[in-house]
């Protein structure tokens, strides 16, 4: 048993490369085994995920030693081969992710996957691209499945075609394009100086450097750190966003969510393990960085009046937080910032998936269909046949959901308030152990100001978020002027519940989560045991 | 050769960034793949400039690593190259799909003073 379980960690990746593929060699028209590959794929990388993070927890301590599972690529150990290394946040990351990506490849059966072709395969490359990047342990690998997912997320932004489609996906491609660049010259100088790629021994020499070539690996790690930041959204570096994420489908929108909090992730990896007073990872301009993201968010949730737009400033909001959180330093902070991105992401992907059923409230209002519907010409290209109208009231699959109106009003409260962090959901919990966090790291640190600059802008998201989306949803949900109530099916309505209610399970599971969290963040703020684990290995294959 | 190479990695990077920033599709793709060029040299000379050695390193026993090449840029520049070209592929196709679906080549759409 425990043979097989050590190849535990590459599952996630082999996973949904084999899926993706093979669901090429079946016709958009044969549903079914399509169906059932993506499903059964999905299922496979959730219980590798979810084994992952039991073994990460101290229950079984004889599988992995002290949590950290290392899975050397071939069998070359680090640091000649590419290891992908599986702790606690990978872990957790990955699970978030798999979970979210259930949901939505569920919401897709409806009525998504058949606007182009090949949704369900670009959707698993995400995924591996996603896994990837969680898992690996090595900076040029890091830029690999960085572009697995990014080109995976291009194809996935133009789905279903259109005007607005295209011209946001063209800037979207054009920025994350320059950021690769700028990642692949961080990579570059950092691999100058410190002569690997791999990430445990990189932080390790980082200790010996000498200080003539400390300012090229700084110089790098600083370059490194922008490409991060760009992906996570930070103002000034998101301008993409908002466009973007309003311009793409719902259930792509909603799994975009999560690959904001890639760049977040990868900034806390580097960020702990470049461990350094003046690396460029933490720190005073990161947390003010942060600080005006979280500002730029509530402005544009004010300003926005459409939700999809208003959720992607939301999006915004919860970056900047998490961010903010990392500035700061403190283990207990990164630590209630991880149980605020659980709450968030979930809750803002359940929100994206609601806008895409809402949005038929306003589109059975006349003049309102302001989204051209041209063909896109990948059916031309594919001879589908003609693409289904994503307006028509009668091409869903599935059973049709009773109470439609009453469902989307609920889940749109509960979203509310998980995002703006009202009680008694998880995003009060999150807010709160956030400030709580922060007052406790008030005394510590030299600058009190900060501390409480965070709390206000925090609680005053909060209530910014309440006004903007209370407004939308006044307009939504109680103008009767010629509203139609929308069929809604059991494969929409049930991926939202279900993400609504892994947000209520973790509000009632919210003290063994919060351990969890808790030796994560304990885990980052001390890399010895990361690096040792990588590098151990080594010593013992080669004496 | 150093100064040769710094100035090519320079004069690439500077024309390509204010490519990127003209307004039109066309620009915009061939500053990337100026800043492509650009970066893909400069991954290069991050393992050392040497002239006449082999990234191979041959013979047994002990080896002397100043007489051999940095092979892993040279194996990084490979990958970064065939990304780089796949993407800038993927990229001019959409910007193809935007001139035809707006019927104009700015990059947001429409001219700025229509």
């Amino acid at each position: 048993m425990t043979a097989w379980l050590q190849h535990l960690p590459v599952l996630p990746i082999i996973v949904p490369l084999l899926a993706g593929a093979s669901l090429l060699f079946f016709a958009e028209s044969r549903r079914w085994p399509r169906l059932l590959i993506m499903l059964f794929a999905t299922l496979v990388q959730l219980g590798a995920a979810i084994t992952m993070v039991w073994l990460t927890t101290d229950s079984v301590p004889d599988v992995w030693s002290r949590g950290i599972g290392v899975y050397a690529i071939g069998g070359w150990h680090a640091p000649f081969g590419i290891v992908l290394v599986v702790d606690r946040l990978s872990a957790l990351m990955i699970a978030v992710n798999v979970t979210l990506a259930m949901a939505v490849t569920v919401y897709s059966i409806g009525r998504w996957d058949r606007m182009g072709v090949h949704y369900h395969s670009l959707l698993q490359f995400l995924l591996m691209g996603l896994n990837g990047a969680f898992l690996t342990g090595d900076l040029f690998n890091l830029f690999v499945f960085f572009e697995i997912l990014l080109t995976a997320s291009y194809a996935l932004l133009l789905h279903g075609g259109g005007p607005q489609r295209t011209k946001m996906a063209l800037h979207f491609i054009a920025v994350n394009l320059t950021a690769s660049f700028a990642f692949l010259i961080g990579v570059a100088m950092i691999y100058s100086v410190a002569g690997t790629l791999n990430m445990a021994e990189i932080a390790w020499k980082w200790r010996l450097m000498p200080s003539d070539e400390r300012g090229i690996a700084q110089a790098g790690a600083a370059i490194l750190g922008i490409a991060f930041l760009v992906k996570a959204a930070a103002w000034p570096l998101n301008f993409w966003l908002p466009g973007a994420y309003h311009a793409a489908g719902a259930p792509v929108a909603a799994i975009f969510a999560i690959t904001t909090k890639v760049g977040v992730y990868a900034l806390l990896r580097a960020g702990s393990l470049l461990e350094d007073p003046s690396a460029p990872f933490g720190g005073a301009w990161l947390f003010y960085l942060a600080i005006a993201t979280m500002i730029f968010g509530i402005v544009g949730m004010l300003a926005s009046r459409q939700l999809p737009r208003l959720v992607s400033f939301v999006v915004i909001l919860s970056s900047g937080t998490i961010l903010a959180a990392v500035g700061s330093g403190a283990p207990s902070m990164i630590a209630a910032a991880l149980y605020y991105m659980l709450g968030s992401v979930f809750a803002t992907a359940a929100f994206f998936m609601l806008t895409g059923m809402a949005e038929r409230l306003r589109a059975a209002l006349p003049g309102v269909r302001d989204r051209a519907a041209t063909p896109p010409p990948t059916y031309t290209a594919f001879a589908v046949g003609e693409p289904p109208d994503p307006y028509a009231p009668d091409d869903e699959v599935g059973v049709a959901l009773p109470a439609a109106m009453a469902f989307l009003g609920l889940a749109f409260v509960f979203c509310t308030l998980l995002v703006t962090g009202m009680p008694p959901l998880a995003g009060f919990i999150a807010k709160f152990s956030l400030a709580a966090a922060a007052i406790d790291a008030l005394p510590s640190t030299g600058v009190p100001g900060r501390e409480w600059l965070f709390i206000v802008v925090l609680l005053i998201g909060g209530l910014a978020g309440l006004i903007a989306l209370a407004r939308v949803g006044m307009r939504l949900f109680w103008s009767v002027a010629g509203r139609q109530t929308p069929r809604l099916s059991i494969t929409e309505a049930g991926p939202v519940a279900f993400l609504i209610l892994v947000c209520i399970g973790i509000t009632i599971a919210a003290g063994p989560t919060m351990t969890y969290l808790d030796s994560a963040a304990a885990g980052l703020a001390d890399p010895k045991l990361y690096i040792q684990s990588v590098l151990q290995q080594s010593r013992e294959v080669s004496p | 050769m150093e100064v040769i190479l710094t100035l090519g990695i320079g004069v690439l990077t500077a024309s390509g960034v204010w490519l990127l920033l003209r307004p039109r599709t066309f620009q915009v793709i061939m500053g990337l793949s100026l800043l492509s060029y650009a970066v893909n040299l400069f991954i290069f000379c991050m393992g050392r400039l040497a002239i006449d050695v082999p990234p191979v390193i041959t013979g047994d026993g002990r080896v002397d690593a100043s007489q051999f090449a940095d092979p892993v840029p040279q194996a990084l520049v490979l990958t970064a190259i065939v990304i780089g070209f796949a993407t800038t592929a993927l990229f001019l196709v959409v910007i193809l799909a935007a001139r035809g679906m707006t019927g104009t080549d700015h990059v947001d759409g429409q001219e700025r003073d229509s």
